[in-house]
């Protein structure tokens, strides 16, 4: 593992020295949220180290960037508020409205509005960024916890915990426009680049579900198998699928593994095995790197996507788990 | 005799109630219908036009005597368990709205045994398929085998009793209650894994304090620990606000404990909250006390975030006004799994919605961190079991290390091969 670590830290050095001031710094940052510890753990993507801890409010989960990368928001759960704060100096800029328990969100394609799930409340809220208003609230399933916008920005899916549904949203009239029945508790969604389907994991349930985006039908479930591992502790939660829309992968929780699947068979290839209950999953913007949350180990794997291999972990605050990583 | 008000009733005061028993001879006749019951009828008529399906569920409950508990913090909660029954409805029909299906809740509360079976009935009858059942185990066998031959099912919600999952299981009776074996082997496990295992034990003269030491032992002997004694404390249920109390047990537990040989762990079997909390603190030696009073096991802990739970409890608390308690938990779990069913199958009908929760398909998602299903051979949920003190979780049995060919969860109660339950072969 050692040996990866260098060959890649000597990737990094030497492609950083050739391009120099020509190419804006590549060095990406990873934001990770601390549930337990009210923090944010900022981590250097070249370095792979912590570069800085930030102290934001209470039970922070959901975070994203916003503003073409300026802005980290930051679903901070107890307090019922989303949190802003400049991604370059860490400065607290301002508070959102998000009703009530605030855990996941996703934002327009447009970079404007964005949408909130309210865990607490059935609802998913829809929160103006820049004026600070909330714009819409749209009843769904009990529990709402996953969200995921379409590229086109047309359609906004919500997934219930307890419902156990994907909701499909229309991104204007703000209606609820189909309910996809999924396996028990589904947890995240996402939607493929091209935007045709959407992926969405069953913690519970223990499986993935593909949804034909334009019939609004399932067409496939992806089941999973660990040797040696008692099937219910294969609980998917986080996933990521690639830009080119070929493997996707799937953060596995307490069976401690990510799950790498090609995409167009929907066949497991392989499970890696990264640190305790994985909950999210983040890609570096170059995919070169897909960075998980531990809930459990407190910390953060690093796997390099061609390998298929973890090389690295990188010690974060108590109960990591949201993720996203910045373009500089 | 004193009795503990319940159910809807409440508006009734307990001695009110008694005249009424005495002018009639049955108060439950008197007994408002709930108006959940009323509201019922008005939806189905409502929703029959928009082609929306409705599936009834009634809560039924029998007016138990249960003597005062030792403590003003254990009387029980009106409406316990109906208030679990209710939030799993509101979560049931916030599913249905996006399914064309409608979930009702109905009551039948307190009367004696007869006419609560008889009201129970004439539901069925009506074309009621689901019946939530919080009552002692006979009057929950009585009701079971009045309604057989009906297309109707009963959850048991409030019999821990072994026999009903056993030698006097029934094909229309699934268990969302935990069975004794389940509890009592939740706890077995955790002191085993502490390596706690010399143990003494204390059980009280109500029928079900021996039900309770009867399933300790067959833990204690199932997962290797040895009990070295047993004694019985016999009372008087006297007045339990007599004055001038703690100086006097505070003599009387070291005496009572003071013959027993070295242990690890003082086990109390007092189901009925008669003396239990006495132990705890008072006993001749400093050793823990377990069972029912102490480290005790639970189905649900009102106090649990596990599991994403902290919504759950949250729904609750605003719905009921309250924490929720293992009776309320097992309610819900009863209520959900007809929502369960009915989601997956996209019917009503009772018949298809009961085989489905027995096949191999059924899962509930319950805030136990994995899926629960029914044991195909007694209709018993399978379910982690908190082993708990009253303020926070200590632990969640099954403990790690217990195995079990088809899931670890069987390492609780009495398993497949060692059954005597035949109703379902």
């Amino acid at each position: 593992m050692n040996a990866a670590l260098k060959i890649i830290c000597a990737t990094l050095v030497a492609s950083a020295v050739v391009a120099s001031a020509a190419m804006p710094a590549f060095a990406y940052r990873a934001f990770v949220s601390n549930e337990k510890d009210n923090t944010i753990s900022v981590i250097d993507t070249d370095t792979l180290k912590v570069i800085e801890t930030m102290k934001v409010g209470q039970r922070p989960r959901g975070v994203i960037l916003a503003k073409d990368g300026a802005w980290l928001l930051i679903c901070t759960s107890d307090d019922n508020r989303i949190e802003v704060y400049d991604a370059k100096t860490y400065e607290f800029i301002k508070n959102l409205p998000s009703g009530p328990d605030p855990e996941l969100m996703e934002i327009h394609p447009s970079g404007n509005p964005l949408y909130v799930a309210n865990e607490d409340d059935n609802i998913v809220t829809v929160v103006d960024i820049e004026e600070g208003k909330i714009l819409a609230e749209v009843p769904v399933g009990v529990e709402p916890e996953g969200m995921a916008v379409s590229p086109d920005g047309k359609i906004v899916v919500n997934t219930s915990e307890t419902t156990n549904m994907a909701h499909f949203i229309d991104s204007t009239s703000h209606e609820t426009v189909a309910n996809i029945l999924v396996d028990n508790r589904p947890r995240v969604a996402q939607f493929t680049s091209d935007g045709k389907l959407l992926w969405v994991s069953a913690e519970i349930g223990g499986t993935v579900t593909i949804i034909d985006v334009a019939k609004k039908e399932p067409i496939h479930k992806i089941a999973f198998e660990i040797p040696g591992i008692n099937a219910d502790a294969i609980q998917p939660v986080g996933m990521r699928i690639n830009k080119a829309g070929t493997k996707a992968y799937v953060a596995l929780g307490p069976a401690n593994r990510v799950a790498v699947i090609d995409a167009k068979t929907y066949k497991v290839e392989k499970y890696i095995l990264v640190g305790q209950r994985v909950w999210n999953l983040a890609f570096t913007p170059d995919e070169k790197l897909l960075l998980t949350t531990n809930g459990v180990s407190n910390d953060v794997t690093v796997i390099d996507v061609e390998k298929e291999r973890a090389f690295k972990s990188i010690p974060v605050g108590r109960y990591p788990w949201g993720i996203v990583t910045s373009e500089d | 005799m004193v009795m503990t008000q319940r159910g809807k009733t409440g508006a009734l005061s307990a001695r009110l109630r008694e005249q009424l028993v005495m002018i009639l001879g049955v108060f439950a006749a008197l007994c408002s219908p709930l108006a959940p019951d009323v509201m019922r009828s008005a939806n189905a008529a409502d929703q029959e036009s928009n082609n929306i399906t409705t599936v009834e569920i009634v809560y039924v409950k029998e007016d138990r005597e249960r003597l005062p508990p030792l403590s003003l913090l254990d009387f029980r909660p009106p409406n316990e368990g109906y208030d679990g029954a209710k939030l799993a409805i509101d979560d049931n029909n916030t599913t249905g709205r996006f399914l064309k299906q409608s979930f009702t809740l109905g009551a039948v509360i307190g009367g004696k045994s007869d006419e609560l079976i008889a009201n129970v009935v004439a539901e069925a009858k009506s074309g009621v398929g689901f019946f939530v059942v919080d009552a002692t185990a006979e009057t929950l066998l009585a009701l079971a085998d009045a309604l057989k031959g009906l297309p109707a099912v009963v959850f048991n919600v409030g019999a821990s009793d072994q026999r009903l999952r056993e030698e006097d299981c029934r094909a229309n009776v699934k268990h969302t209650s935990a069975s004794n074996a389940m509890l009592t082997d939740a706890l077995a496990q955790y002191l085993t894994w502490k390596q706690w295992r010399n143990v003494v034990m204390v059980t009280g003269p109500q029928p079900e304090d021996k039900l309770y030491a009867a399933s300790l032992r067959h833990s204690a002997k199932r997962f290797g620990l040895k009990l070295l004694a047993e004694k019985e404390f016999t009372y008087e249920p006297g007045s339990r606000r007599a004055d001038g109390g703690y100086e006097q047990v505070q003599q009387q537990i070291p005496t009572f404990t003071d013959a027993f040989p070295e242990h690890d762990v003082l086990l109390v079997a007092d189901v009925a909250n008669q003396f239990g909390a006495y132990f705890p603190y008072r006993t001749r030696n400093p050793r823990p006390v377990a069972g029912t009073h102490g480290l005790y096991p639970t189905a649900w802990h009102p106090a649990s975030e596990l599991w994403g739970a902290t919504q759950f409890q949250n729904r609750f608390q605003r719905l009921a006004g309250r924490t929720m308690n293992d009776l309320d938990y097992a309610a819900w779990m009863a209520v959900r799994s007809i929502g369960e069913a009915a989601t997956r199958t996209s019917s009503s009908d009772p018949k298809v919605l009961i085989e489905y929760m027995l096949s191999p398909k059924f899962e509930l998602a319950a805030f136990k961190g994995q899926k629960l299903t029914y044991r195909p051979w007694n209709a018993q949920i399978r379910e982690p079991i908190f082993v708990a003190t009253p303020k926070i979780h200590v632990s969640v049995s099954p403990q790690p290390g217990f195995l079990h060919r088809v899931t670890v969860l069987d390492t609780l109660g009495i398993d497949q091969p060692e059954t005597k339950c035949s109703a379902f072969k």
